[in-house]
């Protein structure tokens, strides 16, 4: 028996080997869960944030860049004090704040860094710049914030801000990681894409107590950041400044286009804030005392404010039963104020007559006709058939659904529908003397002042539009733009009816807004009056100019400032004249509209 | 002419896989100090591969001298060096340095020896001289109790300094044992033992445990004959075991905690990753990120920045496991398999006793080595703190394992001058 053991032996020799192996093949090659958790103890990945593109304006100035801000890390373990005096006055820091601070550093760890002082200025990292090397454990990181030259703009350029939870729930790519800065409103949001460019990673080696040990595999697996595009906006920084300083102290909105190519040359929510406060380190606290406030800043008045569209949409009635045969130019109806109320001026009109007047009892009677068309004997299934083949043709104005301009939270305004009133009234219980309203701009009809721009550009451009939109080029080339935007929309509505329409807004300005008139810019306008259950009505007046060769189309809306004639027209003259001549010349008028007082 | 029939017999190819491991055991220590941000020769002294080299130095020395001497020379210094090293070991907790509570290495200054290390081979060569005589008969209580005696006073001593995992290596020579006549019985009741040890400590609930011994216990009385002698014995047998795995979870309650862990554990590795657990979770990491082929040699992450404790010295094949893969690792193992069997092979064509009792106990010992240093750090086993063979750092080591080795391949060499002594 004895014999046998020395083969005994090696068995069990082999065997542990065989175990050895078998368990070694099981980790090393079967289960490759060891990789992963071998790359996160000892790899570190480290992003690196691109350059945001940048934005400017029409002319190429400057509107939204980086401002690189820095902040002093201190690695607690390196670092030693000895003059403490003098280190507070140098990196000017409280005591009290230095001890704080390190002490939240010691905790977190005494060999990564932790920041000492956020946000430090270009000017102050100068000043601090040659002492740094006095103090081992000390330096600066670079970031960089959103900045504005002028502070214009802000509701249409928008604002960054750290990504949400539920912004980082809606990233299906996985691109965005906690904190990352992200565009949350305006152009900054709409245009992500373009303007974050691409993160970059490094990849560096960390040992058991997080030291770095160099790039891993000599940064074989390291990207460079690649820079955000840079857009051009369709902005006139010039207009824009203007338009704000003018609507200084007001609440309301300023929309100018221009009306061959949708390209929205100002876009002003009245009261404004400034773009600089919803950056950097007070974001949070600057949003929320903004958000507060009663005069709502944050809100875009331009696409989110909806109005009764008023006398203004009467063009729009013309147009319509011009295109329909239903009207003529010489069609006349009698001012019967006993339908709805009316100015004073001679009766009966023509349709000319009708829009230099704004004569109420003519649209009255003029709807009528587009409404009740005979189709049906029963007169109330003949008011619910005429409306419904009305609403198609006034949405393709542009109106009663949103634009699909280039910044969210546009709103959609209203065209009532049949089925609106049907549940309203109920099926066969309502007629023409229910929605008579609506022939002269009021009743439920519901109007941003950016739709109120796009018509004005439809009336100047006599029957088609552009999307209006804020991006002229990405990376200065024009063809990059969304496909969207330099698609013609036609209103369905034949030029040759533009030309007696334009003839009157021209006309109408002498007779309505006087003040609007200059001598070598004729303007075409409208003036219009939103009704406001609240208070004061709210001055509204649309415009193109110049007439033969409109550059410029316009809507202004002064809320609670009274007839449209004054306040709205003013400032709507004056921006023109700033667009189109450089200048405004007429300074008496520029005191009038900043005086703000719009009684007389 | 003795001299020439000597130099040609010594067996070239066991030292041929001395070099092979010892060398590839300094590269990795260069591999597992290396730092890729300040990176030095692996010649320069003031890191561990430079002094390595001087400890393989050295070790060639000591080979030389050894080779040189005369071979009677071992067996008559068996019986005084066994004492001498004794007498170190007892005097160890006296003289020695405190280091985390254990005091295991002697000497002036710098120059310090680890006596546990060397008294392996001073045991050997004592348990050699002991069971050489011709009488000397393993099956019978008398010479057990002997031979037993010889080995578990050093153990007893190492034990009190404390060393638990040197001890432990001693009872490897039970392997030597069992090839010179030590009954088969105490193997298959040990290992049985052990088995159940095992288990009460892995299952939960010892009464699933309890409920299968007795179930084997009852199946045995049943089988066969019957008889109530044979009754008896079961039924003791089978109480005794039920007995051992309620007392476990008492016994392993006792222990010194530090030691209770590492054998928790081995069953939930997750049990403390980064207390306990972390040696073996990251131990774990750096063999298994390694892959078939390993991420090539000084790339590893794992080893190079000191994610794992003690990674040049205990947990030395984790940088082979890590740079290498287990291509790296058949290579080693099959190194280590091919030494172990070609020293089986010599002990069973030794003249005499004394050389081929010698012989297995170098085979035990490096076996146990081998074994239980590769399971600890895939976690095979709990984390006991012995060195790789001729791999991991440190003099005490190279110095025991390369005389424990080449006094055997001495005597090989020799074998045809001696007498055929044998039992």
């Amino acid at each position: 028996m004895t014999d046998k053991r020395p083969q005994i032996i090696i068995i069990v020799i082999f065997l542990v080997g065989f175990v050895l192996l078998a368990k070694l093949f099981s980790i090393q090659v079967l289960d490759d869960s060891f990789m992963k958790k071998a790359e996160r103890n000892a790899v570190q990945r480290i992003v690196d944030h691109p350059y945001r593109g940048l934005i400017y304006d029409r002319n190429g100035k400057l509107l939204v860049y980086n401002d690189p801000i820095f902040d002093l890390m201190v690695v607690p373990k390196e670092f030693t004090l000895e003059d403490t005096t003098r280190f507070l006055e140098i990196f000017e820091l409280e005591k009290e704040e230095l001890e704080e601070k390190f002490a939240a550093a010691k905790k977190y760890s005494r060999v990564k860094p932790s920041i000492l002082k956020k946000q430090i200025s270009t000017t102050d990292f100068a000043k601090i710049q040659d002492y740094l090397i006095d103090y081992p454990g000390l330096f600066i990181t670079t970031r960089s914030v959103r900045s504005y030259p002028e502070p214009i703009g802000s509701h249409a350029l928008g604002y960054i801000g750290e990504i949400s939870g539920r912004g980082l729930e809606r990233d299906t790519t996985d691109y965005y990681k906690q904190g990352d800065y992200v565009g949350l409103s305006g152009m900054e949001r709409y245009y992500e894409d373009m303007l974050r460019g691409e993160k970059g990673a490094k990849y560096k080696m960390v040992n058991v107590r997080g030291i770095d040990k160099g790039p891993f595999k000599s940064g074989a697996y390291d990207t460079a950041s690649v820079e955000g595009l840079n857009i051009t906006s369709t902005l006139d920084m010039e207009l824009q400044k203007y338009g704000e300083m003018l609507m200084q102290g007001k609440t309301g909105s300023v929309v100018a286009i221009e009306p061959k190519s949708g390209e929205i040359l100002s876009m002003i929510s009245a009261p404004f804030y400034d773009p600089n406060d919803l950056t950097g380190a007070d974001f949070g606290k600057n949003y929320q005392a903004l958000n507060s406030l009663p005069t709502k800043p944050l809100f875009n008045r331009p696409i989110m404010a909806m109005y009764p569209p008023g006398s203004i949409f009467k063009i729009v009635q013309s147009l319509i039963g011009l295109q329909e045969g239903i009207i003529f130019p010489e069609t006349t109806f009698a001012c019967n104020r006993s339908l709805v109320a009316c100015h004073n001026h001679p009766s009966p009109v023509n349709l000319f007559g009708a829009i230099r007047n704004s004569c109420n009892p003519y649209y009255h009677q003029a709807f009528r006709r587009m409404i009740n068309q005979g189709v049906s004997s029963n007169t109330y299934k003949d008011t619910e058939i005429g409306l419904t083949a009305w609403k198609e043709k006034v949405e393709k104005f542009g109106l009663g659904s949103s634009l699909g301009m280039d910044t969210g939270g546009e709103k959609a305004g209203s065209i009532p529908s049949s089925n609106y009133y049907n549940r309203i009234y109920g099926k066969g219980r309502w007629k023409y003397s229910t929605i008579y309203s609506l022939s002269i701009g009021q009743g439920e009809l519901q109007v941003t002042p950016l739709q109120m721009a796009n018509l004005a550009a439809i009336f100047a451009n006599k029957g088609y539009y552009y999307t209006p939109h804020l991006v002229k080029a990405v990376n200065g080339d024009p063809e990059k733009i969304p496909a969207k935007f330099r698609e013609r929309h036609d209103v369905g509505v034949d030029s040759r009816h533009f030309n007696l329409i334009q003839d009157a807004m021209a006309e109408a300005v002498y007779g309505t807004a006087g003040r609007a008139v200059m001598e070598d810019i004729v303007i075409a306008g409208k003036t219009g009056t939103a009704q406001n259950p609240h208070g004061e009505d709210h001055s509204v007046f649309v415009a193109f100019a110049p007439k033969d060769d409109p550059k410029i189309a316009i809507a202004v809306y002064v809320e609670n400032a009274g007839w449209g004639g004054r306040a709205a027209a003013s400032t709507a003259s004056l921006m023109i004249e700033k667009y189109l001549r450089g200048e405004v010349l007429r300074q008496e008028l520029q005191d009038y509209v900043l005086a703000g007082n719009f009684i007389y | 002419m003795r001299q020439d029939i000597q130099v040609n017999r010594v067996d070239w190819g066991t030292i041929l896989i001395y070099f092979a491991l010892v060398i590839i055991g300094w590269f990795n220590i260069y591999a597992a100090v290396y730092d890729g941000t300040d990176a030095k020769s692996i010649f320069d002294f003031g890191i561990n591969s430079g002094k390595q080299l001087v400890w393989i130095g050295t070790a060639i020395v000591l080979i030389i001298l050894i080779m040189a001497a005369d071979y009677r020379l071992f067996e008559n210094l068996a019986i005084p060096l066994y004492i001498g090293f004794l007498v170190l070991l007892i005097l160890t907790p006296f003289v020695g340095k405190e280091v985390n509570g254990q005091v295991l290495s002697i000497g002036v200054g710098s120059f310090r020896i680890q006596p546990s290390e060397f008294a392996k081979f001073a045991t050997a060569l004592a348990l050699a001289k002991l069971m050489e005589r011709p009488t000397f008969d393993l099956s019978k209580p008398k010479y057990q109790m002997q031979a037993f005696a010889v080995f578990f006073i050093p153990v007893i001593l190492i034990l009190l300094q404390p060393d638990t995992g040197t001890a432990m290596v001693y009872f490897s020579l039970l392997i030597m044992f069992y090839r010179e006549g030590l009954p088969a019985k105490y193997y298959l009741l040990g290992i049985g033992m052990i088995t159940i040890v095992l288990l009460s400590l892995g299952i939960e609930n010892n009464l699933y445990l309890a409920i299968a011994i007795a179930a084997i216990c009852l199946f045995f009385i049943l089988l066969g004959k019957r008889s109530w002698q044979k009754t008896v014995v079961f039924s003791l047998i089978g109480l005794g075991l039920i007995g051992l795995t309620y007392s476990i979870d008492f016994v392993v309650s006792k222990l010194p905690t530090h030691q209770q862990n590492r054998v928790m554990v081995l069953f939930n590795p997750d049990i403390d990753p980064l207390g306990v657990g972390w040696n073996v979770t990251q131990s774990k990491i750096a063999i298994g990120s390694g892959g078939m082929f390993g991420k090539g040699y000084l790339e590893g992450t794992q080893t190079k920045f000191d994610f794992v404790p003690a990674q040049h010295t205990d947990f030395i094949f984790c940088t082979l496991g890590e740079e290498f893969g287990w291509f790296g690792s058949l290579v080693v193992i099959s190194l280590f398999l091919a030494l172990l069997v070609r020293l089986v092979i010599m002990a069973e064509r030794q003249k005499n006793r004394f050389s081929r009792i010698y012989g297995y106990c170098v085979v035990s010992i490096l076996l146990f080595h081998f074994m239980i240093n590769i399971a600890m750090t895939i976690g095979l086993f709990p984390v006991i703190g012995i060195p790789l063979p001729f791999f991991s750092y440190g003099g005490s080591s190279l110095w025991s394992f390369t005389m424990l080795l080449f006094i055997f391949i001495k005597m090989d060499a020799s074998r045809a001058s001696q007498l055929g002594r044998l039992g």
